[in-house]
């Protein structure tokens, strides 16, 4: 039969079956208790939680980057400029595989190492999931075509239009306006993060750092409605950015076309004042580069072009340039010796061609080897004598003349809204025995009366205490800006650093000044030929600023001494004499003397603001 | 002989209408084959589902014809198998079952498929198809037919051939490998040898067994893909923008929703595209989130009834085998909703089982109304059979 096995029972069976199906029942009900239970906790204990994460996960903050405030000269002409630039981007999450992404893209587009790097690096930056990771800035047009036309193939890779500075002037207006560039990772710890979310450029350099707060604007706020592939669905509220300030600077750029014309292939730089506001109506140094390359972004190849030129276009000599005045301050030490007593204006010395110290060896000489004969105040300044000063300062110490000489502005920034500049260094007791611990010689003493020694300037600097004295003693900070867009004050400028400088004979302004006119239009004077046939009058002063020592006795050749081992020629001047209207510094590196150098490049300034502007201005020829 | 009346009448009773209803016999649906209390449970399950699947198909007519085709289908495959006596099934069953193990080796050997797992055969001259979909009514029916002809409750060695029986095309479904189908295989089987009777000191003995054999499963068994889906299951949080997506985008899903929901095709998380495959396995959640609570308890009150009619159905079946796979299919189709209702809330990995009649998909609402039209038949045929 069947062995060992019984009979079946149905009804033990059926039994079974029922015990175990009420057993069933209990646990499906026990289960479907567990997921109820599950869903209980969900929907109605932790359902803030996720109504939260929820309204996260479809409503983003989205910043609006403001536009940037639009920078003009102060006729209107725009130097500053925002022109839409397409960037490749990519946003990480939607793609699959990124390596194979990026090299289908290169073999696309000219993507560089340094692009890719730079891509990396701001891949690792902490970011909000879905935003896009800029790759390659500024696509060419056939670019944006290529890319467009297969954009089929690259999940996840988006053409990014954005609004990117541009100078109409490029290198015009480099070293004036200074540039904005990508944030890079220092800058983004100290800003606004808020304001700054949507923002990829900031001041770098000048005027465009200096007013980064009013150009920038305040960032506007999207609240937008999102898929998880980021894509925008609908706006659900919008507070709009408020665009940055437009800023009107007192700049000239017709001036600055024609300083940098002058200077065109010259190591050298012009600041040009206007002496009622001291606004600065010209800041050229040459040679000078594209800021444009910058915005973007520019290539370590140019870059490095632009670091390692011996030229140096990157250094903004009009601010940074620290050079040794020469005799562009004899008028100032002049001045600061008449009003300390030092000396008076009969008082006059016979000048042999050097000048020595009593009971000492060294001859202290005067560049013209002759000597310039019987010498005072005026007839010094009109023809630049080296001994007469030496005497001065011998007599005057150096206690006043470095206290005059800081009335004046030099040793510090004085400007308002150039943070750039340099307070070159102005020499004192305590100066040189803090640095060098050594005592101030007499000797130093002389060679500061003459400009030279360890004082340093900047053309700045000289721009604004030429500035100073073309007011006769109405000190004006120098500055940039105009005002802004909406004429409302700027808070921003840095403090006012001098006051008036009034002299105990109010009348030695006229003094000093007209030896300066004698500079230009005496008959000795050293820059006459500057002075000569112009239908106003100007005044003056020239200077010349050694680069290398000259050894006691030897002889200086200009001609022998290689070409960067020249003079500096240095010129500072106003014009017109009774009314300035501009107060220009000139230096050219190497130049030689400024007379020859310097001095024409500010004359042809002068023309160009009194003679050619009001010739534009009046619509009549008035020729010589 | 006469019998007494079974011993679940007590049971029966607290069946309001069950009875009653099975007395008048000559019906339409009767003579039709068909329960109309489970069909009514379907139906209404089936529609409420082309609702759901409408608002997560982002608006898509066509999703939700296509998904009305594949129920007029699956319908239709119901009707069918409800008019095929159970002793037709039993008859065929130890062929059904060489057949589908052949083809689920055909499927190893020589089976096509995407996304790494091996699933599809294609035969000449037939339409490509899932060796593995036939297997979930297959096993059980082999289960039960071994069973049935034993003396029950099973003895040890009866069980131990039972599991061989079930652990076979488990195993070969799980290397495909289609992790989902394996565990609802593995459970339908595993339902016939507990409604069988086995003895629960042997059911806690297994457990021990297994819970032992679970590490070397994992090392030796387990694909990436699988371990990864265990491992994000119990910390989603690790990689949200990977792995956790799913996960964490559902359990937002279903907590935003509350008790209320934000209303039909006003989800978020689903229209916006948060939800990973939200008409399909991930169907739940926008239910949840779009008519809250108390519209998964709309649904799990229809699921439960089904059950609970399938049960009954069991109950009142005429022999061991009909009894056996009855009840073994109605708690498969449990499973289904527990497992996938269950991985969505984030109390179970995520393993590919669809919500039944719910979420979009082909093969499996097929299979799924073929288990109820056995079910059916098992009712239908039995009166029939005593009427006669």
């Amino acid at each position: 039969m069947k062995g060992s096995q019984p009979l079946k029972d149905d009804n033990r069976e059926r039994s079974i079956f029922a015990v175990r199906t009420i057993i069933a029942i209990f646990i499906v009900m026990g289960m479907l208790g567990a997921l109820v239970w599950r869903l209980y906790h969900l929907q109605v204990v932790d359902y803030e939680h996720y109504n939260t994460l929820s309204d996260k996960n479809r409503m983003q903050l989205q910043p609006v980057a403001p536009n940037r405030g639009l920078i003009y000269d102060r006729h209107g002409a725009l130097l500053a400029d925002n022109q839409p630039v397409f960037s490749l981007s990519i946003i990480p999450e939607l793609v699959d595989n990124l390596e194979s992404q990026l090299s289908a893209l290169r073999g696309l587009v000219d993507i560089s190492d340094d692009q890719v790097k730079r891509f990396r690096k701001l891949l690792k930056r902490a970011r909000r999931p879905y935003q896009p990771v800029s790759l390659k800035g500024k696509l060419s047009e056939a670019e944006i075509a290529i890319i467009e036309v297969r954009r089929h193939e690259f999940q996840g890779v988006e053409v990014i239009a954005q609004l990117a500075r541009y100078y109409p002037f490029g290198e015009l207006t480099a070293h004036s306006l200074g540039y904005v560039g990508r944030i890079n990772e220092e800058e983004l710890a100290t800003l606004d993060e808020r304001n700054y979310s949507a923002t990829n450029y900031i001041g770098k350099l000048g005027v465009e750092r200096f007013y980064e707060a009013e150009l920038h604007g305040t960032a506007g706020l999207q609240t937008i409605e999102t898929n998880a592939g980021n894509r925008i669905l609908r706006v659900l509220n919008d507070v709009p950015p408020v665009p940055g300030k437009n800023l009107v600077l007192h700049l000239d750029i017709a001036l600055q076309a024609k300083a940098q014309q002058l200077l065109e292939g010259k190591r050298a730089a012009v600041v040009a004042i206007e002496p009622s506001t001291g606004g600065i109506l010209a800041m050229v140094s040459t040679p000078s580069f594209d800021p444009n390359k910058f915005v973007t972004g520019i290539d370590h190849a140019s870059y490095d072009a632009l670091r390692d030129s011996l030229d140096l276009p990157l250094f903004n000599r009009a601010l940074k340039g620290r050079y040794p005045p020469g005799s562009t301050i004899k008028p100032i030490v002049g001045m600061a010796g008449l009003d300390v007593g030092a000396v008076t204006k009969s008082y006059s010395i016979m000048d042999y061609g050097f000048y020595r110290l009593p009971n000492e060896e060294r001859l202290y000489r005067d560049w013209k080897r002759e000597g310039h004969g019987r010498m005072n105040l005026f007839t010094s300044i009109t023809e630049s004598c080296d001994t007469y000063f030496y005497d001065l300062a011998f007599k005057m110490g150096v206690d006043d003349m470095s206290r005059y000489l800081g009335y004046f502005g030099f040793g510090q920034n004085t400007s308002l809204d150039i943070d750039e500049a340099r307070s070159g260094l102005l020499p004192s007791r305590d100066w040189k025995r803090g640095l060098r611990g050594e005592p101030w010689y007499p000797g130093d003493s002389l060679n500061m009366g003459i400009g030279q020694g360890y004082m340093l300037s900047t053309p700045l600097q000289l721009a604004a205490a030429t500035a100073l004295i073309a007011n006769r003693g109405a000190w004006v900070a120098p500055r940039m800006l105009k005002q802004t867009g909406d004429k409302s004050i700027v808070l921003s400028q840095r403090e006012n650093a001098l006051g008036d400088v009034s002299l105990r004979k109010p009348e030695n302004w006229e003094y000093i000044v007209d030896a300066m006119e004698s500079v230009m239009h005496g008959k000795k004077g050293t820059a006459r030929g500057s002075g000569y046939g112009a239908q106003y009058r100007m005044a003056g002063k020239t200077g010349t600023a050694q680069v290398v020592g000259i050894a006691q006795g030897e002889e200086y050749d200009a001609e022998a001494l290689a070409e960067r081992h020249r003079d500096h020629a240095l010129f500072v001047g106003f014009a017109p004499v009774d009314e300035p209207q501009i107060a220009v510094a000139v230096i050219v590196e190497n130049g030689g003397g400024g007379s020859v150098s310097a001095a024409p490049v500010a004359r042809a300034l002068f023309d160009h603001w009194l003679v050619d502007a009001e010739r534009l201005n009046v619509g009549e020829a008035s020729g010589e | 002989m006469l019998e007494k009346p079974p011993v679940n009448n007590d049971f029966l009773r607290q069946m309001p209408g069950a009875d009653a209803h099975l007395s008048k016999q000559s019906s339409l649906f009767y003579r039709l084959h068909i329960d109309p209390i489970l069909l009514g449970l379907l139906i209404t399950l089936g529609l409420f589902g082309l609702v759901i699947l409408y608002s997560a198909s982002g608006e898509s007519w066509f999703y939700v014809q296509k998904q009305a085709l594949r129920f007029g289908v699956a319908l239709l495959a119901m009707l069918v198998f409800a008019q095929l006596d159970p002793q037709i099934f039993k008859r065929w069953t130890p062929v059904l079952f060489a057949l589908g193990l052949l083809a689920l080796l055909g499927v190893m050997f020589f089976g096509v498929g995407a996304k790494g797992a091996q699933r599809w055969l294609q035969l000449p001259a037939l339409p490509r198809f899932q060796p593995s979909e036939f297997m979930k009514l297959i096993v059980p029916m082999m289960v039960a037919w071994f069973l049935a002809r034993r003396y029950l409750p099973p003895y040890f060695k009866d069980i131990l051939i039972s599991l061989l029986i079930v652990v076979v095309p488990v195993m070969l479904i799980a290397m495909q490998p289609d992790l989902g189908t394996s565990i609802l295989i593995a459970s339908s089987g595993l339902f016939v040898i507990l409604f069988a009777g086995i003895s629960w000191k042997i059911v806690m003995g297994f457990g021990v067994v297994f819970t032992s054999l679970v590490p070397v499963l994992w090392s030796f068994y387990m694909k990436d893909y699988q371990k990864q889906r265990v491992l994000t299951f119990f910390d989603p949080e690790s990689d949200p923008l990977g792995a956790g997506w799913n996960i964490i985008q559902s359990k937002t899903a279903i907590g935003s929703g509350g008790i209320w929901g934000k209303g039909w095709l006003e989800g978020t998380q689903s229209h916006l595209n948060f939800l990973p495959e939200s008409h399909t396995d991930f169907i739940i959640a926008v239910c949840a989130e779009e008519f809250g609570l108390v519209g998964v308890l709309v649904l799990l009150s229809l699921y439960l009834l089904i059950v609970l009619r399938g049960l009954n159905i069991a109950l009142k079946a005429q022999d061991s085998y009909c009894r056996l796979l009855g009840g073994s299919l109605i708690l498969t189709f449990f499973v289904y909703v527990f497992v996938n209702i269950g991985m969505v809330s984030g109390i179970l990995p995520v393993v590919g089982v669809p919500l039944p009649l719910v979420s979009y998909g082909g093969t499996s609402i097929v299979t799924i109304m073929a288990a109820f039209g056995v079910l059916m038949s098992i009712h239908t045929h039995r009166k029939m059979l005593v009427h006669r």
